[in-house]
């Protein structure tokens, strides 16, 4: 299939920075919290424009979620921003407690996650904050695959009323989504209809199962692509429907396999379609320095990954 | 000014109460809940400016208060309860099965009163903070009152919340510490000890009061000073000493009375020592 470019390629935290600077034009009630990295979760133009509604906290993350909680009684959106790493693990009891145990309408958003980070290595490198968001009760949780898509997410979670987490990243990636195309929370993009597999993708895959595609026409596979861009709530109908018509599904995410959005599908099937599915992530390992590229294809994420995984789920069948 | 007898009567009631709720259910804090029973009596029957009847969690135009501290929930909800927030039977609920009192305090089952679940130590000053940021945004001339535990000072995020108000001027909040030098494992100076409270908070950059937290006549006193030094480009905080256990005289003088409830014997010691007004 045609890839349609919107743009050069852009980084999905570029996405972010765009949707929060015209949240901040449109609604006075959308504040912002960031913690030392306002440059690199390029939140710097909504500084700047909005220096009151900005709040630079420090490192100090945990007091960041702990002030975004409390930013929400009186009515404020508090969109908070730093690493992966540093808005989920290091401070989970936080979100646990303050955010979701409390229902509190706080946009956790999170740049430079999984290994496309690079070169600062494994201790910056989360691949677990999926499945530590998902599951939080109440917890809606987002990982867009390029920086129009990232934009209108940004925007709709601020119209959605409780706790989000937004996970995007560093690299600039091929440009994939219209940019009107509206976001809709738990609506799964159906990117290229199939009937001999399932693709179920997320975030930085999504291109890489584009990429794969014309691989696998070659080898006589026609490949159904879906870009699960909320990987909860999950849409297990899109699920369902395709896995009903194709017969097996590749689920492909940078991240752990345990406890991601592969075992999210995983659940569905098990209950309710079971069916061959193979999972494209990280098989039970911390990451490294390299470059983006070079770790994709270390850790078993890149194009080729994605066409052998297809080939196991197809032979299942 | 404050009818003190009366606030002192209303204050022992409060700490019936507190027996009355762990004892119910044989577990709960009744330590520190007596402890602060007169602060707490002080602050939502005399202090604060706030609409039980309306609550809603917005609080706009109106005092906010947090407990940091969750576990000394029994004396947070009998406060609640006796100020018109809920029902003062609905404290025969607490820590049973689905009651909106909970072991700690929680919004999930939507108490009116509560704002913030607590119970895992360190995170209401930082949400305090975070509300009257959102107070000052508004433009909401109202403040913000926070309660912490002494033990609960080591917390890391307690020390990042109180470096960030005070870099940032915070000073529409009133923190108060519970310092009654008591934790679980013992006295908080044998546990870990923390060195000089006031001259830690002084150094962080607060205005900081000293309070007899067990003296109703300090305690309207004091609160009413701390109110005079908010407006003034710094956050203020109430060092509160207290008795663990205050009130019941058996229950006073250690640690053990942190999270143990009174048996039968107790429960009948306790309230003859302690003023009625009315029992749930």
């Amino acid at each position: 299939m045609n890839i349609t470019k919107y743009s050069e390629d852009k980084d999905t935290r570029g996405g972010f920075g765009e949707g929060l600077l015209e949240l901040g034009r449109k609604n006075p009630n959308v504040v912002a919290l960031c913690a030392d990295l306002t440059g690199s979760l390029k939140m710097d133009a909504f500084e700047k424009e909005f220096p009151e509604r900005f709040f630079q906290i420090g490192i100090a993350e945990a007091n960041m979620m702990g002030i975004a909680a409390g930013l929400t009684i009186g009515g404020k959106i508090p969109f908070t921003g730093t690493f992966a790493n540093f808005s989920t693990g290091r401070v989970y009891d936080q979100i646990r407690q303050s955010i979701a145990y409390s229902g509190k309408n706080v946009k956790i958003c999170a740049s430079h996650a999984g290994v496309t980070l690079g070169e600062d290595g494994a201790t910056h490198q989360i691949l677990e904050d999926l499945g530590l968001m998902k599951m939080l009760p109440g917890m809606t949780v987002i990982n867009p695959c390029d920086h129009n898509q990232t934009k209108a997410a940004t925007l709709a979670i601020a119209e959605h009323e409780g706790p989000v987490y937004l996970r995007f990243g560093r690299p600039k990636v091929p440009n994939i989504t219209p940019p009107d195309q509206k976001f809709v929370i738990g609506k799964a993009v159906v990117l290229k209809e199939g009937k001999d597999v399932s693709i179920f993708c997320t975030g930085h895959l999504v291109i890489k199962a584009l990429l794969a595609e014309e691989l696998l026409a070659a080898k006589g596979i026609n490949a159904e692509i879906i870009n699960i861009h909320t990987i909860k709530p999950l849409d297990e109908e899109a699920i369902l429907k395709s896995v009903a018509k194709t017969g097996c599904a590749v689920s492909c995410e940078e991240h752990q396999i345990a406890g991601g959005l592969g075992d999210s599908i995983a659940q569905v099937l098990a209950k309710k379609l079971p069916k061959p599915l193979e999972y494209v992530g990280v098989n039970d390992s911390f990451g490294e320095s390299g470059t983006p590229d070079q770790l994709m294809t270390k850790y078993g994420m890149d194009v080729d990954d994605v066409v052998a995984a297809v080939l196991r789920a197809v032979g299942r069948k | 000014m404050a009818d003190i007898p009366q606030l002192q009567k209303i204050a022992s009631q409060v700490r019936r109460d507190i027996v009355r709720m762990v004892h119910a259910v044989n577990s709960g804090h009744p330590g520190g809940s007596l402890g602060c029973a007169d602060f707490f009596t002080a602050l939502y029957f005399d202090i604060l400016q706030h609409d039980p009847q309306n609550w809603d969690m917005n609080g706009t135009n109106q005092d906010l208060f947090f407990l940091s501290n969750g576990h000394i929930s029994p004396v947070f909800y009998s406060v609640l309860a006796r100020s018109g927030y809920f029902p003062v039977a609905e404290l025969a609920t607490f820590r049973k099965l689905n009651s909106r009192l909970q072991g700690h305090p929680t919004t999930h089952e939507h108490l009116p009163g509560v704002r913030v679940a607590s119970g895992s130590l360190g995170q209401g000053l930082s949400v305090a903070i975070g509300s009257a940021l959102a107070k000052k945004l508004n433009g909401d001339n109202k403040l913000v009152y926070v309660l912490c535990g002494d033990g609960e000072l080591q917390e890391g995020q307690v020390w990042e919340a109180a470096m960030y108000a005070a870099a940032k001027k915070v000073d529409n909040i009133i923190a108060t510490i519970d310092f009654n030098g008591r934790q679980i494992d013992g006295d908080t100076d044998a546990v870990l000890p923390m060195g000089s409270l006031e001259a830690k908070w002084r150094a962080f950059g607060w205005e900081v009061i000293n309070m007899n937290g067990n003296n109703m006549t300090d305690v309207i006193a004091t609160l009413r000073i701390a109110k005079t030094f908010t407006g003034k480009q710094k956050p203020v905080m109430i060092l509160m000493k207290t008795e663990m256990g205050q009130g019941v005289n058996f229950m006073m003088g250690s640690h053990k009375w942190h999270g143990v409830a009174p048996n039968d014997a107790q429960l009948a010691e306790s309230l003859a020592q302690l003023e009625a007004m009315g029992d749930y």
